[in-house]
């Protein structure tokens, strides 16, 4: 059994005189233990909220409705109480922000920030605390620790606030760790350093991480299992090679395509996506990334795709996904009448194995006959291995 | 290479700030060398690409060069004028042919400007287009070359999403029709999938309308990206130049070497492979940096000799200009990193798989 299993989770804040908004809407995604999941997207796409959610943080205020499930070893999340949700936070669920200077107390020194997570969930107290914060430090790779235990926030750079954030988070040898953003507000350099040391304690403890970013070159180093997000929902999930190599949904190859690469040539033209993350359809009348979607089909528009199963636990909602590279498709593609019939056909198939993870090599042969429905960029192979 | 091929000659340029302190009497405690010693020329019609992290210099260093920052010593000449030493009427005029794109379009965006007034600034203050008429037809021209609608002239920069924001600030710089624009991480604040069709947007500005660029930014793949001469910096001065594919296939110095191997790729295969330099501690002070090569605190080939005690300069080694007295001896694999200040990360079962990624013939090289 999954160690987090987060089903159909939906967050909306409602505001009087102003529209509802859905910045979660029907999020599922499973964590094992051990594992390295990656949740990406764009701002706004609902990838912070998703883990607010999921630990409790979303300020409380009217208008704020949380809804679904959010199994962790057997508890729902979503319906403990204050009081044991504090229990849980902490020690067995811990969290890392993006901005490690506004996340840390500026007025308290480095070391009681430390202690107090020790103190609260182990029952140190003094020396012992103390000694244990000062090892978690080391630990973190944050040198002179005894020292450090002393500063304030302010006096550690960037980089350091952020190993002592993930000291903190580590403290009590949490079963899950969510990192939202834990590297954007770095430098490159730092970054790695960062990333690496986040991977080494995953690998040493056990501990199962859930890596929120945008940068798909992070996912492409740490995760095992990649969902990415558009518009509150998870449209694609996958291992990790699978995606790089053969991405579906043609939000996912869009965002491939658009990345510049360091291991690209000057003078390629980069293939952005067409508009912008406000040109939004609300998913319950069909496709959110419809308006942006060079292989929209007129069904797109409608009602909300289904989310398609296929194997090794791979999936993505979309009528008419990219089709797989290494299948080239035939010289149909410049007819219309030929693009419409097929489409017609893979959009039947693909409906038809929507139901569960049955036979889906035929709708792939299918679909991969389907002609691009627009300029789609052939994902990029250039690293075989 | 003649001289009316360069547009921008940078040469020794320094830009320190004083560290005040006391009540009283302001009294100089030190600087802030946060550009000490940079040369540099931007040919006509090309992309100067400066790459380093937070803290290094780099904005300073595109800020001075269109004096918004007064150097401290050094000369800038623009398309063969002395920038330094112009009298600020003078200079005012040649800002028309120099302009910048900030980083966050939000900020740097008047919310109480609509766009139509945003562009029309620019062009009431050089005098540009007569009257009223014929400014519009500038600014109608210019919102098409950045793919603006007409009727965002009425409208106010909070009605906007932040691809089209970066695209006014863009509008903004070229209405008055410049040779070189100054783009301060033109991207940088902006999703990726708006980023990508920002960088397009300059790439084509550029084709369209011979522009020089000098874009400044921290991500080393857009740099890489739209640049035909790439620059390097660390803690105020630059230690390497090199054609983009150059610097990429070849990095010459240790500070390159560890920022190419720090950057994420997207596509695991080359992630799982390729070997990491991780470079240990932060950046030093640029208030007192260190002596010697200012790498040498954090370079993993730094050596007993030379490294501490004398700056390296800028010399040419192919197509590349490095500040490392060790350059080549690292290329050639004749010195090899010691762990003492940085450990070198292998991924398990690499085996002898870095043939395929690695440069011909570096050992210690990566992607």
């Amino acid at each position: 059994m999954a160690l987090l299993e987060v089903d159909d989770l939906s967050v909306t804040f409602a505001r009087r005189g102003q529209r509802t908004v859905r910045a979660v809407d029907g999020v599922s995604f499973s964590v094992d233990a051990g594992d390295v999941v990656g949740l990406v997207g764009e701002s706004g796409c609902g990838k912070s909220v998703t883990s607010l959610a999921i630990m409790g943080l979303l300020p409380k205020q009217p208008g704020l409705r949380v809804g679904g499930k959010a199994m962790f070893d057997g508890t729902d999340l979503l319906q403990l109480d204050d009081r044991s949700r504090r229990d849980i936070r902490g020690r067995d669920i811990a969290m890392i922000f993006q901005d490690p200077l506004s996340s840390l107390n500026p007025v308290v020194p480095i070391g009681l920030q430390v202690t107090e997570v020790l103190t609260r969930h182990r029952g140190m107290k003094g020396d012992a605390a103390a000694k244990e914060a000062a090892e978690l430090l080391d630990r973190v790779g944050i040198p002179d620790p005894k020292r450090r235990l002393k500063e304030y926030p302010h006096q550690l750079s960037g980089g350091m606030r952020q190993r002592a954030l993930i000291a903190m988070a580590v403290a009590c040898q949490p079963r899950l760790l969510i990192a939202d953003e834990p590297t954007t507000a770095l430098d490159v350099t730092i970054q790695a350093q960062i990333l690496e040391l986040l991977k080494d304690l995953v690998r040493g403890s056990g501990t199962a991480l859930v890596m929120i970013t945008h940068d798909l070159g992070v996912v492409a180093g740490m995760c095992d299992t990649v969902n990415v997000l558009y518009g509150g929902r998870v449209v694609e999930t996958a291992r990790r090679r699978p995606l790089f190599r053969e991405p579906r949904h043609p939000y996912t190859v869009g965002l491939l395509a658009s990345v510049p690469r360091l291991d690209a040539g000057r003078g390629e033209r980069l293939n952005p996506i067409p508009g912008s993350v406000r040109d939004l359809l609300p998913w319950p009348e069909g496709c959110a990334f419809a308006p942006r979607c060079t292989r929209r089909v007129d069904a797109c528009v409608g009602e909300p795709p289904d989310l398609v199963l296929t194997h090794d636990g791979r999936s993505y909602r979309c009528i008419n996904p990219a089709p797989l590279p290494g299948i080239v498709p035939t010289t149909a593609a410049a007819s219309p009448t030929a693009a419409a019939s097929s489409i017609a056909a893979a959009e039947s198939a693909d409906t038809a194995d929507g139901d569960g993870p049955a036979p889906v090599i035929g709708a792939e042969a299918l679909d991969a006959g389907t002609p691009a429905g627009g300029p789609v960029p052939a994902p990029r192979e250039e690293e075989k291995s | 290479m003649t001289d009316s091929d360069i547009l921008v000659e940078v040469r020794d340029l320094k830009v320190h700030f004083p560290i005040k302190r006391g009540v009283l009497f302001d009294r100089t405690v030190g600087h802030v060398k946060a550009v000490d010693g940079v040369d540099l020329s931007i040919r006509r019609g090309q992309t100067y690409g400066l790459v380093g992290e937070s803290g290094c210099g780099k904005s300073t260093l595109g800020r001075a060069l269109l004096q918004l920052t007064p150097p401290t010593a050094g000369e800038v000449s623009f398309d063969g004028v002395e920038l330094t030493k112009l009298a600020s009427g003078k200079l005012r005029t040649m800002r028309r042919r120099m302009q910048m794109i900030f980083q966050d379009p939000m900020s740097s965006l008047d919310p109480r400007q609509n766009v139509e007034s945003i562009l029309t600034e620019g062009l009431q203050t050089h005098g540009i287009g007569g009257d009223r008429d014929g400014r519009r037809k500038i600014i109608a021209e210019t919102l098409d070359k950045v793919g603006l609608p007409r009727w965002a002239l009425s409208r106010y920069p909070h009605e906007f999403s932040g691809g089209q924001r970066q695209r006014i600030g863009i509008a903004r710089a070229l209405v008055l029709g410049p040779e070189l624009i100054v783009a301060d991480e033109p991207v940088s604040a902006l999703d990726v999938s708006i980023q990508a069709q920002v960088v397009n947007l300059l790439d084509e500005l550029q084709d369209n309308l011979g522009l020089t660029y000098l874009v400044i930014a921290h991500d080393l793949a857009v740099v890489r990206h739209i640049s035909d001469t790439v620059g390097v910096m660390y803690l105020g001065a630059l230690v390497e130049e090199a054609p983009s594919d150059r610097l990429y296939t070849e990095p010459l110095h240790p500070y390159t070497r560890a920022l190419m191997s720090a950057v994420p790729v997207p596509d695991p295969d080359v992630e799982d492979r390729r070997e990491r330099i991780l470079l240990a501690g932060d950046l030093p002070s640029p208030a007192n940096p260190p002596a010697g090569c200012r790498f040498h605190t954090r370079c993993p080939w730094a050596q007993p000799t030379r490294c501490a005690d004398e700056r390296p300069v800028l010399r040419e080694i192919g197509a590349s200009r490095v500040a490392c007295h060790w350059a080549e001896q690292i290329a050639s694999g004749e010195l090899r990193p010691h762990k003492v200040s940085a450990e070198i990360i292998r991924p398990a079962g690499e085996g002898e798989e870095p043939g395929v990624v690695s440069a011909p013939s570096e050992p210690g090289s990566f992607v």
